[in-house]
C-alpha cells in the first residue's frame, strides 16, 4: 500500500503538472479499491456515546427507580387484592343462631330455620353445627371438660350466601323470626365495615408510596437525563455546526437515551418481578405455618398475577419512553438557543 | 457569494466587537482575515457561519438574507460551508474515519456511499494509516489535517479556516497552504483567518481582510 506521508507530499508536489494529476488520480482510485477489502471503513459507532460516566449513572438511576416503583406497585396490587379476598370472604358468610327458650322445641325450631334458609333465595349453602359444635364453641370460655349437655346452648347455623344472586338478608330476618322466635342472624356488617376501612386505608397508603414513588423516580430521571445530555453538549454543538438538523441530532440523542432507559428499566423492573415471583414461591413454601397464615391473611395468596406483571412491564416500558422523549426535549431546547 | 453591509456586532451591552463591516467575497477567491488577537476576525468568522446574528447591517450569503430566513434554510445554507475550527472539534469517541464522514453521514446518507470518497480525503491529506485512531491519540497537525478533511468532505462552495496554522510547525503550515489554495483553483472560495504574516507572505496573490479595532481594511 501506498505510503499515506509520501503520498501527501507526491500530491503537494504535482499539483500544477497535468500528467501527473491524472496518473495521480489513478493511483488514488487504486488505493482506495486496493484499501477497501481490508480496512473498510470501520462501522458507523454511535453519534452519541455508547458508555459514559453519565450514561452509566442514569442507568443506575433509572434501575433503582424502576425497582421501586414497581416494588411499590406490586406491593399497592398486593395490598388491593387481599383486601378485596378479605372483604369477599366475610361478605358470603352468614351465622344464624337459635337460643334455647323455656317451652320451645330445639331441635324443632332447628328444622324450620334449616327449612326458612334453605328455600330462601341467595342461599346457596346451609350448615347446621351439631350440639357438641356448638358446645365446642364454648371451651374457650368455659373450659375443657365441662359436661354442658344439662345447659340450655345456643345452636349456630352457618350458611354460606350466593356472590352471583345476594339474599334478602332483611325479608330473611323477618322470616326466621316468625319461624323461630329465638333465631337471631348476625351478616357480620359490623366486622365487614370494619375490615372495610382499614383494608381502604391499606390501599390508600400503598397507593399514596407508589405514586410518591412514580413523582421522585419522574425528578430523579429528568435530572440524570439533563445531567447526561449535558455532558454531550459538545456532540451537539458539533453536529449542529456539521450541517445536522435539529430533527436528526434530537433523534439520534432520544434513540441513544432510550436505549439507556430500556437497560435501567430491565434491570430494575426485571429484579422488582424476580424479588416479588421470589416472595411468592416462598409464601407458597411456608404455607400452613403460622407465620405464612398471618401473610396470607394479610396479603393473600402472595400472587402478583398476570395484571401486576403487566403493571410493572408497563410501568418499565414508561419510564423508559418518558427518558427517551426528555432527553429530545432538553436536545430540542438547546438547540433553539443556538441559531 | 457573501456581502456584509454595514455590518455591526455586540456582545451584550458591551462596545461594539465588529463595526460598519462592509465586503464581499466572490466565489472561486482567497482571502486571508487578519488582525491582532482580539481584533475579531473568529466573530466575523461566525457571523459568516450563521452561529451568530449581526447586531446592525446586512448579510446576504448565498444571494439570502439568513435574517429572514427559517432554521432548516440555515441549515440548508450552512451545509455549503466548510469549517475548520482553531480547536479542531472533533468529536473524541469517533474515529477519525468517523470524524471526516460526519458531514455526510448527518445528511443520512447510507455509509456504503461515502466510504470511497472519505477513504480518499483521508488519504489525500496523508492520514490512510489512522484512520482507525481516535484523536485523543493524534498529534495537533493530523488533528489539524482531519479537521479539514472533515471541512472538505461535503465539498463545500465556501471554506472557513480559523488559524488552520496555529498548531502546526511552519513545514506543515506551508503544506497546508499549498492544500488551501488547491482547493481555491477547484472552485472553493477560501477565507483564511490567520495572524500568521509568513503564512500570507507566502501566497502575497491573495486578498487581505485586515480587522482592526473592530473595523476592516481591504487590501486587494
Amino acid at each position: 500500500m501506498t505510503q499515506p506521508v509520501a503520498w501527501f507530499w507526491l500530491t503537494d508536489a504535482c499539483r500544477f503538472s497535468t500528467n501527473c494529476v491524472m496518473v495521480l488520480s489513478r493511483l488514488r482510485r487504486a488505493q482506495t479499491e486496493a484499501s477497501a477489502p481490508d480496512d473498510d471503513a470501520p462501522p458507523g459507532a454511535p453519534l452519541v456515546p455508547s458508555d459514559s460516566v453519565a450514561g452509566r449513572s442514569l442507568v443506575i438511576i433509572i434501575a433503582i427507580m424502576t425497582f421501586l416503583a414497581a416494588v411499590a406497585a406490586g406491593a399497592a396490587l398486593l395490598v388491593a387484592d387481599a383486601s378485596s379476598d378479605w372483604r369477599r370472604e366475610v361478605a358470603r358468610e352468614a351465622t344464624v343462631q337459635l337460643r334455647a327458650l323455656p317451652g320451645r322445641d330445639v331441635e324443632e325450631d332447628l328444622r324450620k330455620v334449616v327449612d326458612v334458609l334453605t328455600a330462601a333465595p341467595g342461599v346457596r349453602d346451609v350448615r347446621v353445627f351439631t350440639k357438641a359444635e356448638s358446645e365446642a364453641l364454648l371451651a374457650p370460655w368455659l373450659g375443657q371438660g365441662l359436661d354442658l349437655s344439662e345447659l340450655p346452648t345456643p345452636r349456630m347455623v352457618v350458611v354460606t350466601l350466593d356472590q352471583e344472586k345476594r339474599a334478602d338478608l332483611g325479608k330473611l330476618r323477618e322470616e326466621l323470626a316468625q319461624a323461630a322466635p329465638s333465631a337471631t342472624l348476625d351478616d357480620h356488617r359490623i366486622w365487614v365495615d370494619r375490615l372495610g376501612a382499614m383494608a381502604n386505608t391499606a390501599v390508600a397508603a400503598a397507593t399514596l408510596i407508589f405514586g410518591l414513588t412514580v413523582a421522585a423516580m419522574g425528578i430523579a430521571v429528568a435530572s440524570a437525563t439533563r445531567a447526561a445530555v449535558g455532558t454531550n453538549r459538545e456532540i451537539i454543538d458539533v453536529l449542529h455546526l456539521v450541517g445536522a438538523a435539529d430533527s436528526f441530532i434530537a433523534e439520534e440523542f432520544q434513540r441513544r437515551f432510550l436505549g439507556l432507559g430500556f437497560k435501567g428499566t430491565l434491570i430494575g423492573g426485571g429484579a422488582a418481578l424476580a424479588l416479588l415471583a421470589l416472595a411468592g414461591f416462598l409464601s407458597r413454601r411456608w404455607v400452613a405455618t403460622p407465620g405464612s397464615d398471618q401473610v396470607e391473611a394479610m396479603f393473600g395468596a402472595f400472587e402478583l398475577g398476570p395484571k401486576g406483571y403487566l403493571l410493572i412491564l408497563a410501568l418499565s416500558g414508561a419510564i423508559a419512553l418518558m427518558t427517551g422523549f426528555l432527553s429530545r426535549l432538553i436536545v430540542l431546547r438547546h438547540l433553539r438557543r443556538l441559531l | 457569494m457573501l456581502t456584509f453591509q454595514n455590518v455591526g456586532l455586540r456582545y451584550g451591552m458591551g462596545p461594539e466587537t465588529l463595526r460598519d463591516l462592509t465586503f464581499s467575497v466572490e466565489p472561486q477567491s482567497f482571502q486571508f482575515l487578519t488582525g491582532p488577537s482580539g481584533a475579531g476576525k473568529t466573530s466575523l468568522l461566525k457571523l459568516i457561519l450563521l452561529t451568530l446574528r449581526p447586531t446592525r447591517g446586512l448579510i446576504t450569503l448565498f444571494g439570502a438574507d439568513p435574517a429572514t430566513l427559517d432554521k432548516d434554510d440555515i441549515t440548508s445554507i450552512r451545509r455549503r460551508i466548510g469549517v475548520v475550527f482553531q480547536d479542531f472539534r472533533l468529536l473524541d469517541h469517533l474515529t477519525l474515519y468517523e470524524n471526516v464522514a460526519l458531514p455526510l453521514r448527518v445528511l443520512g446518507r447510507e455509509e456504503t456511499s461515502y466510504r470511497a470518497e472519505v477513504l480518499e480525503l483521508l488519504g489525500w491529506v496523508g492520514l490512510s494509516e489512522r484512520k482507525h485512531s481516535l484523536p485523543a491519540v493524534l498529534s495537533g497537525g493530523e488533528k489539524q489535517r482531519a479537521a479539514i478533511a472533515r471541512a472538505l468532505i461535503s465539498r463545500p462552495e465556501m471554506l472557513l479556516a480559523d488559524e488552520p496554522t496555529g498548531n502546526v510547525d511552519p513545514t506543515l503550515a506551508r503544506r497546508l497552504l499549498r492544500l488551501f489554495i488547491e482547493l481555491h483553483k477547484s472552485g472553493t472560495a477560501v477565507i483564511i483567518a490567520t495572524h500568521d504574516l509568513h503564512l500570507m507572505d507566502q501566497y502575497d496573490t491573495a486578498r487581505r481582510l485586515v480587522l482592526v479595532d473592530g473595523r476592516l481594511q481591504i487590501f486587494d
